[in-house]
């Protein structure tokens, strides 16, 4: 089930392995999505650190990790072919995959009915 | 189409559309423009100079043999090529320029008199100083200026812009600390409304930066920053924040601020990239700050744009200023000297030489043809103007937060709600009106912002006919011309562009088009 932060991250849990990206709220407030800086393969990361860079035609803006893990993974596709990001910000669009250091952290996050309510009121 | 909706290749029907298409692609006074590559041409030379006689190259092996690749024009050609560009560009000296936090006002021409003196303009860096006595004078008084505007007992002339002032005065923050052993001291308060540049300069300098959040009415939120500061008060070596801030409002709490950094034990480095709301009204020294670069180029009318120049002196309070950069000019008997070589305390040199001599000249001569009185004169018209802008508008767009606003008046996008124009498309359709657009999307923390800075510069006459046009599109997007706005602009030389494919793929670089040929295959 896919989960969402407050800076609209998502995070899908698969096994042990965790996929985060942006969600299509932050996707369509960015607009064209230009270039994005991916971590490293191997990096710890915080909750709430930082995850990744995202370039838009209008900003910069910094992806922050939903929970604490080890990157195993990066989609290196997207430096290529950033608009992916925009064109399926779910999907092809992911930016990390990632272990899950404790998964009782996801419990905290936001489901889709409330992310979507969460959108609403911004 | 991209993912916006809009077309990714420029128009097919780039100009006028009612005007037949001339053969040359000149439209009368609206020249073509070719790049420089196309008017000229790599096998041919515009210049014929004959071989020097009587000289023997010392050059050997290291003699250029191949081409230089560089297009060969005759001076006439050259000049026109540039003189075309320069029609295409939109200048203060042309119209209203409402660029927020940008500060695009008028550049007196008396400066331009005044830099241009042989004794200002033609010194070099290494004359003896016995014969730039005239230049370091301009340097004091200039510095007299500043110190007496902000009420602080030092200034570092050397920064070359903002940026460059905010990492001098970060650097005398942490010399300052370093030199009383507070090296734990290691984290900076910004504030998110804050400039880009000031995170940037905090983490160049070695510190680490915490967010402080802003509250609904667009300032500092004080509780959430005191709340940050006694969590762990040891490890903060200062705040770095904007007065007026990017939402182009005072920040009304800075005293409690400055006195909350300062009880923590911390340092108050102040973006002063707006002050030309302040001066003559408000002493940055008197509010508890300890360190402030002020942009020549924005307050003092040098010219800047397009990449430079700038310049950025920063100011220092008594605690720092020991720590101040050298060179600086001092007065002794003899005359003015320079000091080039820093004590144990100053923590070393930002620039090779002396700072923009240019700007200094261009900026003094703003303030002694001002005097005090014309100073806090320009800098009461430069709200008033932005306020009149303001109100002027409020029924028509929506102004990000309520009340008065200091020197630029900020908009956010809910009067574009469902109209199917963006702020970009709004931007887009200022171009067909004349005018440069606002600043767009900035400050990040207001949705579809549209900042607008007036100056004092402009006439009420002249804000009208700006507000007249603002209201005529606000207007427009609301009866539903989308249409219109996404088309936008249909008078520029160039339609709209394709900003996406510009960003993701940018081509940097003039290549031969045989060379394009050979990459393709």
């Amino acid at each position: 089930m896919m989960k969402y932060t407050e800076s609209h991250e998502w995070i899908k849990l698969d096994g042990d392995v965790a996929t985060v990206g942006i969600s299509d709220y932050a996707a369509k407030a960015l607009g064209d999505v230009v270039f994005v800086e991916l971590p490293g393969v191997g990096d710890d990361v915080d909750a709430g650190g930082e995850l990744a860079v995202v370039e838009s035609v209008k900003a910069a803006s910094e992806v922050y990790a939903p929970i604490a893990g080890e990157v195993t993974a990066v989609n290196d596709a997207l430096e290529a072919a950033p608009e992916t990001v925009n064109a399926a910000p779910t999907e092809g669009g992911w930016f990390v995959k990632m272990t899950v250091a404790d998964a009782s952290a996801l419990d905290a996050l936001m489901d889709e009915d409330a992310y979507k309510d969460y959108c609403a009121g911004l | 189409m991209n993912n916006q909706g809009r077309p990714t290749a420029p128009d097919a029907a780039n100009t006028n559309t009612l005007a037949p298409k001339t053969h040359s692609g000149n439209q009368a006074l609206n020249q073509a423009v070719q790049l420089i590559f196309e008017v000229g041409d790599l096998a041919t030379t515009g210049i014929d100079l004959p071989q020097p006689k009587g000289t023997k190259s010392r050059l050997g092996d290291q003699a250029r043999k191949g081409p230089i690749g560089l297009p060969g024009l005759s001076e006439p050609e050259t000049m026109r090529h540039y003189v075309r560009l320069s029609q295409k560009n939109y200048a203060i000296d042309l119209g209203v320029y409402p660029l927020g936090s940008c500060t695009m006002k008028h550049n007196p021409r008396l400066n331009e008199k005044v830099a241009r003196m042989p004794g200002f303009a033609d010194v070099h860096p290494l004359q003896p100083i016995a014969t730039v006595q005239g230049a370091l004078e301009l340097m004091s008084e200039l510095s007299h200026w500043l110190m007496t505007l902000c009420n602080m007992p030092a200034v570092a002339l050397t920064p070359k812009a903002g940026a460059h002032g905010e990492l001098c005065g970060m650097m005398a923050i942490r010399a300052r600390l370093d030199a009383d052993g507070q090296t734990q001291r290691r984290r900076v308060l910004v504030p998110e409304s804050a400039h880009g540049t000031n995170p940037a300069t905090a983490v160049q300098c070695g510190f680490t930066v915490d967010e402080i959040p802003a509250s609904g009415d667009g300032r500092v939120n004080l509780d959430a920053l005191k709340a940050r500061i006694d969590s762990n008060p040891d490890d903060v070596a200062g705040i770095m924040l904007t007065n007026p801030n990017t939402c182009g409002l005072f920040e009304r709490d800075i005293i409690e601020i400055a006195d909350a950094i300062h009880a923590a034990g911390g340092y108050f480095y102040c973006d002063g990239a707006n002050f030309n709301a302040l001066v003559g009204r408000v002493r940055p020294g008197d509010l508890g700050v300890d360190a402030m670069h002020i942009n020549l180029h924005k307050t003092f009318s040098t010219p800047h744009g397009g990449g430079g120049p700038g310049s950025g002196p920063t100011v220092l309070s008594d605690a720092l200023k020991d720590y101040a950069p050298v060179p600086y000019v001092v007065q002794t008997k003899e005359g003015y000297d320079l000091v080039e070589n820093a004590d144990d305390k100053s923590f070393g040199r930002m620039c090779a030489f002396h700072g923009q001599m240019g700007m200094y000249s261009r900026a003094l001569t703003y303030m002694m043809s001002h005097g005090s009185d014309g100073l806090r004169q320009a800098t009461e018209d430069a709200v008033l103007n932005a306020n009149y802008v303001q109100a002027s508008l409020s029924d028509v767009m929506t102004p990000a937060f309520g009340g008065v606003c200091m020197h630029e008046a900020l908009f956010d996008d809910r009067f574009l709600k469902d109209t199917g124009v963006d702020t970009l498309d709004f931007a887009k359709a200022m171009i067909d009106e004349g005018y440069h657009p606002m600043t767009m999307y900035f400050p990040l923390v207001v949705h579809g912002a549209m900042l607008i800075e007036p100056t004092e510069s402009e006439s009420k006459q002249e804000l009208d006919r700006f507000i007249g046009s603002m209201r005529h599109l606000a207007e427009k997007a609301k009866a539903g011309n989308v249409e219109m706005f996404k088309q936008a602009p249909v008078y520029a030389p160039m339609r709209r562009l394709d900003e996406t494919q510009a960003a993701r793929k940018p081509v940097l670089r003039w290549v031969e088009p045989e060379e394009v040929g050979v990459a393709a295959e």
